[in-house]
């Protein structure tokens, strides 16, 4: 049974960025040491020839055609927008 | 010590579909800011992206003409990342299974031919345009928001900046000759990253690698390159350690700059797309693709040296862009000589093109004028040197190179009793200059020569016109 650490929550916390406090991050690492133990039981099944089921549905090659339509209107493209600036949308800079 | 160095490069391709990769907005470049956006481009809730097939067919060709193998079990995965850029905060993207793999293209670099495998060409959709002001925030466009991208990695055979030019160039080419994208560096439809690292001769794994970012245009790749191959071996002969670090190539200087140290790998938890379905490519979607691939550079330049006589050389830089490889056919086969149309093309106007920034086809040139002025040329009609003035007028306001000629008056002056006159009122008029060719001076029958040429507006038939003033020189 895997262990889980209070580092690793924190880590994963970052990646989603979720604030969380330590005392949350040890909360959590109980339970999610819970929920992983429990998903690891289904590595005790044999799944070496089952192919890896990434929809329900026998679906394949759902596609459309390579035509255009016109973009919104930008007027209501900048009603959920915060900020914005000569039809751009404002956001701190960020230096990747 | 010496140290070997081991290049990679990464490069993404626009597709230049009429639509996006995953939503039908519009996707096409210069768009006033955020007017080719629809709620799938922005990330609404509950909104299904659909694959566009022209997409994956163009995906297809490119890699087909980079000699890849198709996958016929495609699909497409989640890279997670938050960045203003992307309004959904993951790119639909191909992870484990991408569409094309195991490729090549061969290199020429100083004579020498080279195959550099191409590990994957995989789809994926571009982000938003982010600008920043400088004063704390950025602008964000989302326009390019979706635009299919193909990313083709190569493997790290590339050896130095010259070649890792060399496989742009390539890649440049063979793209552009597929008719998938207009592959412009200044307009962003191909750009390029770099991994680089230095290994002691004779040693087989790798040394710690850098990326290089802002490459923009096929020099500065080169030139961060070799900047980037001195800071590593000084590093290296310093006894110190190269860090595993992104680095921006700083146009001003020529140098790279740090931008940030890479802590681990990146983690993107990739997963299987859930809003879409695997795509199976049979027999027949194949063959299609494969049918649609026109000539490529490399059989072109092959038979332009087998078929045409031209040099490998010049085949090469024939073949390099595809509009000029077809101006030349045209000009071929609207009846000029192979060598001198390709003299034309590679030397005026190429030189033309150069100096104007202009494209080919953004000038008034045609196949059957170049070619109709090369005729002339041949039958002795007009002089290489009026050829130029009658090149201007075809390239700068196009017309029939025959009715030019004829309207300015520039046939070349071939008739023996006309030029004999023009010889004898000249060297009538200049008695020192017969003297001073007696007595030695060469330079004296270019200045005659001066004298005749201007007296007939340049249209004296160069040959014949010094022949017949050596004649009259030697009676004299």
């Amino acid at each position: 049974m895997a262990k889980m650490t209070k580092e690793e929550v924190i880590e994963v916390a970052h990646l989603a960025r979720l604030a969380i406090t330590d005392e949350e991050a040890v909360h959590f690492a109980d339970q999610l040491e819970a929920i992983t133990n429990a998903m690891e039981l289904l590595n005790e099944l044999d799944t070496e020839n089952v192919e890896p089921t990434t929809h329900v549905l026998p679906l394949v090659n759902v596609m459309r055609e390579d035509k255009s339509i016109e973009g919104l209107p930008r007027e209501l493209v900048m009603k959920n927008v915060k900020e914005h600036e000569g039809g751009q949308v404002r956001v701190p800079t960020i230096l990747d | 010590m010496n140290f070997e160095t081991i290049i990679g490069l990464e490069v993404h391709v626009e597709l230049k579909t009429e639509s996006k990769m995953f939503s039908p907005s519009p996707a096409h470049f210069g768009a006033e800011p955020n007017t080719n956006t629809n709620v799938i481009d922005l990330g609404y809730p509950g909104v299904l992206p659909v694959v566009n097939k022209t997409a994956v067919d163009w995906a297809m060709k490119a890699a087909l003409a980079l000699n890849c193998e198709i996958s016929r079990h495609t699909k497409f995965d989640r890279k997670n990342y938050f960045y203003p850029d992307n309004p959904k905060a993951y790119q639909i993207s191909q992870f484990d299974e991408p569409i094309g793999e195991h490729g090549w293209l061969e290199i020429e670099v100083n004579g020498e031919k080279k195959r550099i495998g191409i590990t994957r060409l995989h789809m994926e959709e571009d982000a938003g345009k982010l600008t920043h002001t400088g004063n704390g925030h950025s602008l964000v466009d989302f326009n390019r928001q979706g635009t299919p991208l193909i990313e083709i990695v190569s493997e790290p055979d590339i050896r130095t900046p010259e070649e890792a030019y060399a496989y742009l160039e390539k890649i440049k080419s063979i793209i552009q000759y597929t008719g998938v994208s207009d592959v412009r560096m200044e307009e962003g439809s191909l750009r390029c990253d770099a991994n680089i690292s230095l290994r002691p001769y004779g040693r087989d794994e790798f040394g710690t690698k850098t990326e290089l970012k802002n490459l923009n245009s096929f020099n500065f790749v080169k030139k961060g390159l070799e900047h980037e191959q001195i800071r590593q071996e000084q590093v290296l002969l310093a006894g110190g350690v190269i860090e595993q670090e992104t680095r921006r190539y700083d146009e001003s200087t020529g140098k790279t700059v740090l931008m940030r140290v890479k802590e681990g790998s990146d983690d993107y938890r990739y997963f299987p797309e859930p809003d879409l379905v695997d795509i199976v490519i049979d027999d027949a979607w194949l063959e299609r693709v494969r049918a649609e691939i026109p000539e490529l550079p490399d059989a072109r330049k092959a038979r332009y040296v087998s078929e045409l006589g031209l040099s490998s050389y010049d085949a090469m830089v024939l073949t390099l862009q595809k509009p000029i490889s077809d101006f030349f056919e045209a000009t071929v086969k609207a009846g000029a000589d192979a060598k001198l149309a390709s003299n034309w093309l590679m030397g005026e106007v190429s030189a033309y093109l150069n100096a104007q920034n202009k494209e080919l086809e953004e000038t008034e040139l045609t196949p059957e004028g170049l070619a109709g002025m090369i005729k002339l040329i041949g039958e002795g009609t007009i002089s290489s040197k009026i050829a130029k003035k009658v090149f201007k007028e075809l390239i700068e306001k196009g017309g029939d190179p025959n009715k030019i000629v004829k309207a300015q008056g520039l046939v070349q002056i071939s008739d023996e009793n006309v030029l004999l006159e023009y010889v004898t009122n000249t060297l009538d008029a200049n008695p020192q200059s017969i003297e001073d060719y007696k007595n030695g001076k060469d330079r004296a029958i270019g200045f005659l020569v001066g004298q005749i040429m201007k007296a007939t507006k340049g249209q004296a038939n160069p040959p014949l016109l010094n022949k017949i003033l050596l004649e009259e020189i030697a009676k004299r």
